[in-house]
């Protein structure tokens, strides 16, 4: 029997996601067992021509070539699947989408001609349909290979869309807002991380993007009345490594005054 | 047979982000080199502008999923010299063991996984697995264990969350660390493993003239502080980099290149740390270094893979060193207090010094920010020694050719995606 074949690829992004496949010391030799490897630049110099059963897209949209790639590799994967925030809502870069790319350009490089970039950095479903899309800055490795593995049996991945707040209850972390008055975006994050931040007494800060209908009006409604963290700080906190996801950029913007 | 030819590489295998590599040979002479980096721009110095200071280093860990504690390293020390504060005693030592669990991920990656195929002719190290299970079984339970580290003081291995300016969200106690010791000393005698074994790769004769620039401590081998100092004299405290380092935009790539001003191209990395602080080192690590013919210079960049070995000794060293001085500190940070100011930070990132400034204004918010990372450090240095060395490989075919050269861009653990502001291989023969 053939091995359905895998491919990895980068946009733009810090790597890290795909790293997560090499962090998988436990798993990996596994992995590339029930898998054929045929396209990753990251851990091998031998490429295998598509099509591809599985794709995983990491990184996000943000250059004119970048836009036609994506497309080619949406024709040549039978599955495709966008594994991080770049890939899934844009990345940290989004934050260019609030500014004027131009300036950005020539506040970094000394000679912006050389540079040639889209004003925006989009999430990959913005051009091509996606089968799967993981959560999280990064993902969560052992989720990925939940995802793998449950595409690769035909079954629907388990990766739960309820908030970090109900991964805080079954870690017995003690509720950092309530306890310290710690300002938190658990209630509207998407679980995931296992409840990182606050296990390690730091209010959640949203990594893994927007839960499944989250309330944020009612979240910024006490971290304001109650918390006393200023406009201007609740926009800072939703335009972040998900700032381009719908809820999140939605509420960021209605604290903009600026 | 022709004299003329071009060879190209079009995206760079095992190198993280993206890159290309082109060589232009005409009469059997190189006459063109560039490393070519198309990593996409991602603006980190531009929209760090109006973020807090203690955004600084959770933002810039996401410049680079391989070595994000050097980014948060590097901005938590920018942002304290900025705003007057000084983070001692256990806490800085908590520091340190984190950067040692960054250094042996990282670098028995590159070891075992990006770098040792190409020494014994694989295209990956899924393949070398096959006749070498053993070696890369070593390498992979050596790295969780680096990860292990990582991810007990961080939180997670990738973007860690425990960081913050003027110390930690919170700190471990002794008993969790205690934990880590058993698998810390099989891990530092598999690494004295793994330096035996890349000693017994084969390394082409090719020691350049390079200028070494690495961070010196008064005792200890560098992570977090020191002054900067070079194989040809310079001396000056962190604050002073931007006086005698200049960063150039060129054409072909997305990573600004570095320059000494008064001379030119340099070096940062692991061979650079080593030569210029080889006295700094244990003694088990100066032993072992002996032991596999290595004296206290290195200047054959192929041996970085040894000297990637001796450092990886060194961490797991100093980790156990640090949890055994350990007692839990009362305070998991010291106050810190906005206010306006310009700060500097480098540290020894896995790569080599990774710079960052900032300027604050009264508000602790971040009005300018630059960041210099390895990669770009080492940029011109790297088409130099393709230079040297395909110069003397011109008669290999090019499919062989292509390989040694993507091999010597790989000598550097080339971090693409860490280019902030960098590989394709082409080789054009005319």
């Amino acid at each position: 029997m053939t091995k359905p074949k895998l491919a990895v690829w980068k946009f733009a992004s810090c790597d890290g996601c795909q790293l997560s496949i090499l962090d998988c010391e436990d798993e990996l030799l596994a992995v590339a067992d029930a898998v054929e490897i045929a396209y990753f630049p990251e851990a091998t110099r031998s490429v295998v021509s598509g099509p591809y059963d599985i794709s995983l897209v990491e990184g996000s949209v943000t250059t004119p070539h970048d836009i036609q790639r994506i497309q080619r590799i949406r024709k040549g994967s039978k599955v495709l699947i966008t594994i991080g925030a770049c890939a899934t809502a844009g990345g940290i870069q989004a934050l260019r989408n609030y500014k004027n790319v131009k300036e950005f350009t020539a506040a970094v490089y000394a000679r912006p001609e050389y540079i040639d970039t889209l004003d925006k950095s989009t999430p990959i479903s913005d051009h091509v349909f996606v089968d799967f899309e993981l959560r999280g800055c990064p993902v969560n490795k052992y989720q990925l290979v939940e995802v793998l593995s449950a595409f690769l049996n035909g079954r629907k991945p388990n990766t739960p869309a309820y908030s970090v707040c109900i991964e805080c209850k079954r870690r017995g972390n003690i509720c950092v807002m309530v306890s310290q008055g710690t300002p938190c975006l658990g209630p509207v994050t998407h679980a995931g991380c296992g409840a990182l931040c606050p296990a390690y007494n730091r209010g959640c800060y949203g990594c893994f993007g927007p839960m499944e209908t989250p309330n944020t009006a009612s979240l910024t409604n006490e971290w304001t009345q109650h918390l006393g963290v200023s406009s201007p700080d609740v926009m800072r906190a939703f335009r972040s490594y998900n700032a381009y996801a719908e809820s999140f950029r939605k509420e960021a913007q209605n604290h903009d005054n600026g | 047979m022709t004299t003329d030819k071009t060879i190209k590489v079009d995206y760079l295998a095992r190198v993280e982000g993206e890159g290309s590599l082109y060589l232009k040979v005409k009469d059997n002479r190189v006459a063109d080199v560039k490393l070519r980096i198309f990593e996409p721009p991602r603006f980190f110095e531009a929209f760090l502008r109006g973020r807090q200071y203690k955004d600084a280093p959770d933002i810039t860990a996401r410049i680079c999923g391989i070595c994000p504690i050097a980014y948060q390293m590097s901005s938590v020390h920018a942002m304290e010299d900025a705003l007057g504060v000084k983070v001692e005693g256990q806490l800085r030592a908590l520091r340190r063991l984190l950067y040692c669990g960054e250094w042996i991920e990282s670098h028995v990656l590159h070891v075992y996984m990006l770098h040792a195929p190409d020494f014994l002719g694989y295209p990956d190290a899924i393949a070398m697995a096959k006749d070498y299970p053993d070696a890369v079984q070593r390498g992979l339970k050596l790295k969780k264990i680096g990860n292990e580290l990582v991810t007990l003081l961080g939180g997670r291995e990738i973007h860690p969350i425990n960081v913050k300016v003027g110390g930690f969200y919170r700190v471990p106690t002794k008993r969790e660390l205690l934990g880590l010791v058993d698998n810390l000393k099989w891990a530092r005698d598999a690494a004295i493993e793994t330096a035996k074994f890349a000693a017994t790769l084969e390394f082409p004769d090719f020691e350049q003239d390079y200028e070494f620039v690495a961070l010196r401590h008064p005792d200890e081998y560098p992570f977090n502080e020191g002054h900067i100092v070079s194989s040809q004299g310079i001396d000056i405290p962190v604050q002073e980099y931007p006086e005698h380092f200049v960063e150039v935009h060129v054409a072909h790539s997305t990573a600004l290149h570095s320059r000494i001003k008064e001379r030119d191209n340099y070096f940062v990395g692991p061979l650079a740390r080593y030569s210029l602080n080889y006295d700094r080192l244990p003694a088990i690590v100066q032993e072992v270094a002996r032991d596999v013919g290595l004296g206290p210079e290195c200047r054959n960049p192929f041996k970085s893979i040894i000297v990637r070995s001796l450092e990886t000794i060194f961490a797991l060293d100093e980790a156990l060193r640090i949890i055994d001085q350990y007692e839990r500190p009362a305070k998991p940070s010291v106050d810190v207090r906005p206010q306006a100011g310009v700060g500097h930070g480098a540290t020894e990132a896995p790569r080599g010094i990774l710079y960052h400034r900032y300027r604050l204004d009264e508000k602790g918010d971040i009005v300018e920010a630059q960041i210099v990372p390895p990669t770009s450090q080492n940029q011109k240095t790297i088409e130099n020694d393709l230079w040297n060395y395909a110069e003397t490989r011109l008669d290999l075919p090019d499919d062989q050719l292509q390989w040694q050269c993507e091999q010597a861009i790989r000598n550097y653990d080339p971090c693409i995606s860490c280019s902030v502001h960098f590989l394709k291989l082409e080789i054009e023969r005319e």
